[in-house]
């Protein structure tokens, strides 16, 4: 019996290595969105703590906008920031933010921290309208057109390499039609 | 060609490694002496290399070598210089170089320091070592290669990022490691203690200061960590539960735990598979810490896929390294039979139970680490798991822990008596009471958290302090003969006391940061005021300062309480352009009491800049606190027992120690 006790933590290891090999063969950048090509879910963001407005599905109609999902707590967000902030001082396509998840207060001040690239911010601490959208982490950023619909989604990190060769054509394309 | 050289003395340092691995396993029981001979050697050599390599990637970055993908990236001439050294490990291939480099220091230092242990038990260590070693250097040749050429040379890099640009964060990684990395010690030799089927008291004796200096290290670099989030992340957040110190943490408790069961295995030569489980476990949430939560797969399922090689390397690595040695674990564990007997009330019994609440508490953070990840991935369903969870769960159950501590320290191995002890700490009982109604009527807020907290802080202080003076008999005997008696403690008991002193100044500040803290906002023009507690603070005026590499607003705030003038206030927000990254630099002013921290934000046309102030109880403690923790790590590894290895004779099996 105590034999059997001392291979508990080598299960127990087992378990997560499979788990985490699982994860491996994942690619989180390919799970297709259900909400491509579909109308926005309708939702009404209240603003986060420390600002004053916050959003709904129609204010989003009648533009070519990028719809981004981040919250202070996020590491990679953090990493995303810069070229938020790159993409939304170069004027091509207005930015809004969706503050996943977070301590009242806490995203306004990490906005105020690093600089706040979103034309408007709205609250989804509970986590309610992602799911509506799908989420499965943050940063995640869609593109929405000028009717309201989902575009495209990325999932991660927008780089310099993301925005220029897929999302920046995607914009402009969109805007042009 | 620095570059070339330093990848080909890595290449050069992986063969040796692996060539070592190899051939000690096969060779072992040849009994051919030059097996033996060949694993001190090796394991200088591969020191050597692996040095050199990292002083070429050094060079690199010093040079601004921007022919180099790592330096290009990570890197730029207008840097400060000492930020252009800092800057090899602040990304992912210098850092995993660094890693390299502290694993190959410690088995050399292990092959400079080890003598008097048995050959086959030492060869063996080696052995395993080397192997992580070759592990790890694989990685990083095959997959995250820092030599790697960029042609064609860009004619800048693309910077550091300013919030890396830090003292605090620049020692915090090689020290973090250097604690980690330490386990590993350990890690071989219970691998080579259970490939042996044999481990006792002498055994434990060994690795005793191997695994103190890993959480000595390991603590220092937990309390760097989180002195950088409390003075750079800019509102005076030290410890928030988040993933990345939670990886910190879960080998800290573990390791905490080890370094006491070790005491009783030493002493009492019994425990011995949970301590091998230990010295497994300390290493094993080491690697799980720094691959699977630095890398971001626990914050975010996404980075995981950033890119996929690494993390399969990675996933075989640790499948390899800890898989293997939980397996020989559960083969071998029967062949460690404990000597010693235990008895209801001893030091070993509170020990243990030192080692299973620190065990749980443990199991609760990686739980609370791992669990959201793993809702997530199996359910459309996203959870949180924060503060609340651990103050639950976490911090009381360490609470009661906590409280035993001044017993178990008086105890007595083998058979100990709980009366006269309880009776000793009288004073100390008194005290706690005294502290805890005094914290009661003072506090205006969380009057039951501070007062619980403070009268557990001083609890274990006089309680550890009636340890001391019942050791050396002070006020029993002349002061002189109590001095003598002093001297004459060994440095292992006197490195307990002064951990535990630390752990009761760590409470305290603990306590007052968390309980006690208070702060308000308001936007601010210039000669306005903000008051908090007592203090008055006027911005005098915002100003513009140019630096080498950022531009700051700078605001300065005149400190006045009542009549008193308490000085000024520097509070900054600087922006880097070459990133186009603004970040806050407070204001703290400190004092044994408290700190007043202020933050400044960017300004609103109307209204002024809007001004964040705090104050933070005893926070100046937190970090005296840790390093009179570390300390005492520190002594206990100076400790005589080790010294005696090389002339005392064998420790007697399972003998009755003391």
């Amino acid at each position: 019996m105590t034999r059997l006790f001392a291979f508990i933590p080598l299960a127990f290891f087992a378990a997560m290595a499979v788990y985490f090999a699982m994860g491996l063969q994942e690619d989180p950048g390919e799970i297709p969105s259900q909400l491509i090509d579909q109308p926005l879910p309708d939702f009404e963001l209240a603003p986060i703590q420390g600002t004053e407005f916050g959003f709904t599905d129609d204010d989003l109609q009648g533009e070519v906008i990028l719809l981004n999902y981040f919250g202070s707590w996020c590491p990679p967000c953090l990493q995303e920031h810069p070229m938020l902030m790159q993409i939304a001082r170069s004027g091509v396509v207005p930015i809004y933010g969706v503050d996943w998840k977070d301590e009242p207060g806490a995203g306004a001040a990490w906005l105020q921290r690093y600089g706040n690239p979103y034309v408007r911010v709205g609250d989804d601490a509970s986590g309610r309208l992602a799911i509506d959208f799908g989420l499965t982490g943050a940063p995640e950023t869609f593109l929405i057109d000028r009717e309201g619909r989902v575009r495209y989604r990325h999932v991660g990190i927008i780089t310099e390499d993301v925005w220029n060769e897929t999302l920046r054509p995607m914009v402009e394309a969109l805007q042009r039609s | 060609m620095i570059a070339e050289l330093g990848h080909f003395l890595l290449i050069l340092a992986f063969c040796v490694a692996l060539l070592q691995a190899v051939l000690t396993l096969v060779g072992l029981n040849t009994r051919d002496a030059a097996v033996f001979a060949f694993a001190r050697a090796g394991a200088i050599a591969q020191f050597v290399l692996v040095g050199s390599a990292f002083a070429c990637l050094v060079w690199l970055f010093a040079r601004s070598d921007f022919s180099t993908l790592v330096v290009a990236e990570n890197s730029h001439s207008d840097k400060p210089f000492i930020y252009k050294l800092t800057g090899v490990w602040g990304n992912h291939e210098g850092s995993m170089m660094l890693w390299v480099l502290i694993l190959t220091a410690y088995t050399g230092v292990l092959a400079w320091a080890a003598k008097g242990i048995a050959p086959r038990l030492i060869t063996l260590t080696f052995a395993i070592q080397s192997a992580i070693t070759a592990a790890f250097t694989a990685f990083l040749l095959f997959t995250s290669n820092p030599f790697a050429r960029l042609w064609p040379a860009p004619e800048n890099g693309n910077d550091l990022n300013p919030l890396l640009q830090d003292p605090g964060l620049a020692s915090h990684p090689p020290m973090l490691y250097a604690g980690y990395v330490g386990f590993s010690i350990t890690f071989a030799f219970a691998v080579a203690a259970l490939i042996e089927g044999r481990a006792d008291a002498r055994w434990a004796r060994i690795v005793r200061p191997w695994a103190l200096a890993a959480w000595t290290f390991l603590t220092i670099g937990i309390a760097l960590g989180a002195s950088w989030a409390y003075y750079e992340l800019g509102w005076g957040g030290w410890w928030a539960w988040d993933p990345v110190e939670n990886a910190s943490l879960m080998p800290w408790l573990a390791g905490t735990a080890f370094i006491h069961s070790l005491r009783v295995m030493e002493k009492r030569d019994t425990l011995k598979a949970w301590t091998i489980l230990l010295a497994l476990l300390a290493f094993s949430l080491s690697l799980i810490g720094t691959f699977l939560v630095r890398s971001g797969v626990i914050t975010s399922v996404h980075a995981f896929a950033v890119d996929p090689a690494r993390g399969v390397f990675i996933l075989g690595i640790l499948v390899v390294l800890i898989g293997g040695a939980l397996t020989l674990f559960g083969l071998r564990a029967n062949c460690l039979k404990p000597t010693g007997v235990f008895a209801g009330v001893s030091r070993e019994s509170s020990l243990l139970i030192n080692n299973v609440v620190l065990a749980v508490a443990c199991a609760l953070v990686f739980f609370g680490t791992f669990y959201p990840l793993f809702i997530t991935t199996v359910s459309d369903e996203t959870l949180t798991i924060g503060a609340p969870f651990y103050n639950s769960t976490f911090n009381p159950l360490v609470g009661v822990l906590l409280i035993l501590v001044p017993v178990s320290g008086m105890l007595a191995w083998k058979r100990g008596k709980l009366k006269p002890v309880l009776a000793k700490l009288l004073p100390a009982l008194l005290a706690m009471v005294a502290a805890g109604v005094i914290a009661l009527l003072l506090a205006d807020h969380n009057r039951v958290t501070g007062a619980l907290g403070a009268a557990l802080a001083v609890w274990i202080g006089v309680g550890v302090l009636v340890d001391l003076k019942s050791r050396i008999k002070l006020f029993e005997l002349d002061l002189s003969a109590s001095l003598a008696r002093a001297r004459n403690l060994p440095l292992g008991i006197w490195g307990m006391i002064v951990s535990h002193l630390g752990l009761a100044v760590l409470v305290f500040a603990i306590t007052g940061v968390s309980a006690w803290k208070t702060e308000t906002r308001a936007f601010l023009q210039p000669g306005q005021e903000i008051s908090i507690a007592g203090y008055d603070l006027a911005l005098a005026g915002v100003s513009r300062v140019d630096r080498d590499n950022f531009v700051a607003e700078e605001g300065v705030f005149v400190v006045s309480r009542g009549q008193d003038d308490r000085g000024e206030i520097r509070a900054e927000r600087r922006y880097y352009p070459v990133r186009s990254m603004s970040t806050t630099e407070s204001g703290i002013q400190t004092t044994a009491w408290r700190d007043l921290y202020v933050t400044i934000g960017e300004p609103v046309a109307t209204r002024g800049w809007p001004v964040h102030v705090y104050i933070y109880p005893l926070a100046v403690w937190l970090w005296i606190g840790s390093a009179i923790v570390a300390l005492g790590g520190m002594l206990s590894i100076a400790d005589r027992g080790r010294r005696s290895l090389v002339t005392r004779k064998p420790v007697e099996q399972g003998a009755p120690a003391e």
